[in-house]
């Protein structure tokens, strides 16, 4: 067999591998889940009422693609988790010293979180249908909406393998998943940039998380643009730009770094 | 590996972490179809050895070879010859036995039908049919350990790495890895073996080398190293500091060697070569010296002894320098 076909038979091997654990522990996808889920009834439910939206639109309708940009970021954790078990077990090292092809040893990892990525996606839209949120400008529009949120998500994982080749451990992973937390928040995932101090708001705006919500927003049709700043006025653009920029920094770093394994 | 050829090879392997000196030049030979243990304190470059060896870590100098084949210039075919058991049981625990046995040999090409059906069969081998469909994090921590061994063992492998396999089990454990492995041995794989234990190398080794500070200090059959340290061992143990340190001075002129101390035990060993003559003058000496004595024994030396003999002066605090006369081949 080719070599190319082996990396495709060794990544299938690894990705049901990682859908195997799924089956067992449940508990692990429901807790990519329980994050999105418990945001919507803190920030849908009980600050919801509070908080003043640019447009007046429904604060619930408003929050929905800023808690699938969070998703988005969180699914960070579970390939730090991910990695730094397989390092601290010694299975990294064993995969490394077999015949297998090395590409599918970060690659099964890759597909299983896409996999992952698209059924959280699936299950918080039908959340988001039942507490009155939807699209309004077509399915298309929403599809594509979906595709900028799976580039982001794609440009996440990388983040992920990089850190947790550099971390390697279960227990810094935990650490660092908590400083996600800050990144969420300035951003404008649960309010509007334009409510918040001066040089906040610049670095919300630009913040990449604000650029995939803005554009979810502008795509499903749940609300114009959070500002008339230009990074704003172009969420879009930005939304394709920035998981490209990123990938294109962190997978070569990633790369890198796991060859630099053998050093 | 008909032709004679040694199955590994180290021929003044290097490696540094920064400026920390993992390998100073360390020698190796291990011809086919036996068993090499190699023995050092912590930090003496073991696993950094097996690494390079196993192709997971590049050396900074030096040549390494396994199964005939330059581990750095032909890495994929080195793995598909060889085993590797790590000191962590490298097994994903969330899957079972089988699964596992299946994943790993599905990764060494094999076909699903193959993988399935050596799966079965080292299960049966290595004495897990019955937990094999359950998840291995339940197992206990010998279940894991020959899980471990197993998956080292999908293609029998011409060459099986097993870095420190029974640390951390309690003794019936130990006994079924070591029958295991003398399985696997009698079968004609070749074993580099690490480990703390001498009476581990004692058992399972033909050959053992000693590393320290990255490079071998002394190498031999575990009975040519035992027989370096003379006829018998005399324990004394003291009943004070001062009695330590004045037994220590007594036993460094009957003995030929450094003698071996143990303040918290307020033990003090050395070989002697005349078995009574030499206790009964150690004896003569020590009552002299107004030395109390709270126990005393002549005994056969251990590799404990060995290892402590060669690596021990460290242990003391003093700057053990291993010359070159203390690194003599010991055995041909
Ligand atoms: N990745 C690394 N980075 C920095 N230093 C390292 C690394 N790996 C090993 N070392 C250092 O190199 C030396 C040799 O380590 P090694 O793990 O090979 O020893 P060992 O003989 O296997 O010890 P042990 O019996 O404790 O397992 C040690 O001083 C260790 O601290
Ligand atoms: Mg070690």
């Amino acid at each position: 067999m080719s070599s190319l076909r082996w990396t495709i038979s060794d990544t299938l091997t690894l990705t049901k591998r990682d859908l195997l654990h799924w089956r067992y522990e449940p508990s692990r996808i429901a807790w990519t889940l329980a994050f999105p889920v418990m945001s919507i009834l803190l920030f849908g439910y009980v600050f919801g009422s509070a908080i003043v939206v640019p447009g007046g639109e429904d604060y619930r309708e408003y929050l929905m693609p800023g808690l699938f940009v969070m998703a988005a970021a969180f699914g960070i954790t579970e390939t730090l988790f991910g990695i730094a078990m397989d390092t601290e077990r010694g299975i990294t090292n064993r995969l490394r010293a077999m015949p297998m092809s090395r590409v599918a040893i970060l690659g099964g990892g890759c597909v299983a979180a896409m996999i992952n990525a698209v059924v959280n996606f699936v299950v918080m839209i039908a959340m988001g249908l039942v507490v009155g949120w939807s699209w309004h400008d077509g399915i298309v529009n929403a599809l594509l909406a979906v595709l900028l949120l799976l580039l982001l998500r794609f440009s996440v994982l990388w983040i992920g393998i990089w850190t947790g080749l550099q971390i390697r451990s279960i227990e810094t992973a935990g650490n660092v998943s908590g400083l996600l937390f800050p990144f969420t928040m300035i951003s404008s995932i649960f309010v509007s940039p334009s409510q918040m101090p001066g040089w906040l708001q610049t670095i919300a705006e630009w913040n990449p998380l604000s650029s995939t919500v803005g554009a979810a927003r502008e795509l499903f049709g749940n609300g114009g643009p959070a500002s008339d700043s230009w990074v704003a006025q172009h969420a879009i653009e930005m939304a394709i730009v920035w998981p490209l920029v990123l990938t294109a920094i962190f997978a070569p770093l990633a790369v890198r770094k796991y060859q630099a394994m053998s050093k | 590996m008909t032709d004679g050829r040694p199955a590994i090879v180290a021929a003044g392997l290097r490696k540094r972490f920064g400026e920390k000196v993992a390998l100073d030049g360390l020698d190796l030979e291990v011809p086919a179809g036996t068993v090499l243990g190699l023995l050092g304190p912590n930090g003496a470059g073991k696993t950094t050895a097996v690494s390079i060896l196993t192709t997971l870590l590049r050396a900074d100098g030096g040549r390494a070879e396994v199964a005939g084949l330059d581990v750095a210039a032909h890495a994929p075919e080195v793995r598909a010859r060889i085993g590797l058991t790590g000191q962590t049981d490298a097994i994903d625990e969330i899957l079972s036995g089988r699964q596992n046995l299946e994943l790993f040999g599905r990764l060494h090409h094999l076909s699903p039908r193959e993988s399935k059906r050596r799966a079965a069969e080292l299960l049966e081998q290595f004495g897990l049919t019955e937990a094999g469909d359950r998840q291995a994090k339940g197992y206990s921590g010998g279940m894991k350990r020959r899980l471990d061994l197993a998956v080292s063992f999908i293609t029998a492998p011409q060459v099986l790495f097993l870095d420190e396999p029974t640390t951390g089990q309690d003794p019936r454990n130990r006994m079924e890895v070591w029958s295991v492995v003398r399985e696997l041995v009698a079968g004609g794989t070749t074993v580099l073996l690490t480990t703390h234990y001498l009476d581990e190398a004692d058992q399972l080794a033909d050959k053992i080398s000693v590393v320290d500070r990255g490079r071998v200090i002394a190498e031999g059959t575990p009975d040519a190293l035992k027989r370096r340290l003379g006829a018998s061992q005399v324990d004394l143990v003291l009943r004070d500091d001062d009695g330590v340190t004045a037994a220590a001075g007594i036993l460094a002129r009957v003995s030929d060697a450094e003698p071996v101390v143990d303040r918290s035990r307020r033990s003090v060993s050395a070989p002697v070569h005349d078995r009574v003559a030499s206790l009964t003058e150690v004896l003569q000496a020590v009552q002299a010296a107004g030395v109390a004595v709270e126990d005393v024994a002549l005994r056969q030396p251990t590799l404990d002894d060995v290892f402590l003999q060669l690596t021990g002066s460290r242990a003391d605090g003093g700057e053990a320098d291993p010359t070159p006369d203390d690194a003599e081949e010991v055995a041909a």
